[in-house]
């Protein structure tokens, strides 16, 4: 006996649970949400530029805020994601921007590794004129 | 060929990606330094006021503002569609007009100074 086929096409049910199928996917989507922090991150920078552009008040007011202890988690929790956005995009480069030179590809690690120091000295000489240290 | 915008939306996903692999963790670090008791002399209303002042760093700032906020929004977009939101149109919409409306506030903000 045939058995009552529905009309209606198949739809395959979307879920989210995928990411915790491997810990690959996981590292994923990890990855992937480090934009909401970097997000969250340049809306606050945003919002101190208004500060800033309202008068010494507001300004000394924001650098208040940014001392409360929600904001001390917020960007260490910022910073960490941040990294790894880092780490993983400079990872990808050689796949990005694979470099030939005559009949030899430059070697993966050679062009990460440019990267990587790249970013040392982005960050020492921003951490310098910033007057850091 | 069907014409696609996937380029102009690409675009500054990747510049935003690579310059906030380049500058979001250092900045990220002189907030927290200032946050932490240690404000950095950058980071003074004078110091700052005087730095943005310049028509070249307003421009850069921006620059920095908007293609940090694109690449994110970008991200969203897609990590939103991974996890099974399938209404991509209209997470487009408000991520990008999110991204541009915010650039141009830093923008207005920024010629105030």
């Amino acid at each position: 006996m045939a058995e009552k086929v529905s009309g209606k096409p198949y739809v395959r049910p979307i879920t989210s649970e995928w990411i915790f199928r491997h810990p690959r996917y996981l590292r994923y989507m990890v990855r992937e949400l480090s934009c909401l922090f970097i997000g969250a991150y340049t809306l606050l920078m945003v919002w101190g530029l208004k500060q800033l552009a309202d008068g010494p008040e507001a300004w000394r007011g924001f650098l208040e805020c940014l001392q409360s202890p929600a904001s001390v988690v917020f960007h260490v929790l910022a910073l960490a994601f941040a990294l790894y956005h880092s780490v993983t995009w400079f990872n990808l480069t050689p796949k990005a921007l694979p470099l030939q030179l005559g009949e030899e590809f430059v070697p993966d690690g050679v062009i990460a590794g440019a990267h990587f120091a790249g970013w040392a000295a982005v960050s020492l000489a921003v951490l310098y004129f910033a007057g850091a240290f | 060929m069907a014409r696609s915008n996937k380029p102009i939306v690409w675009a500054p996903f990747a510049a935003g990606g690579t310059l906030t692999a380049f500058l979001t963790p250092v900045l990220i670090l002189i907030t927290l330094l200032a946050e932490l008791g240690h404000v950095p002399e950058a980071l003074t209303y004078d110091a700052l006021r005087g730095f943005a002042g310049h028509w070249l760093a307003k421009l850069a700032l921006v620059a920095v503002v908007f293609l940090s906020l694109w690449s994110a929004a970008h991200r969203l977009r897609i990590t939103l569609y991974d996890l099974g939101v399938r209404a991509d149109s209209w997470v487009a919409a408000a991520v990008y007009s999110a991204a541009g409306l915010a650039s141009v506030a830093a923008a207005v903000f920024l010629l105030r100074i």
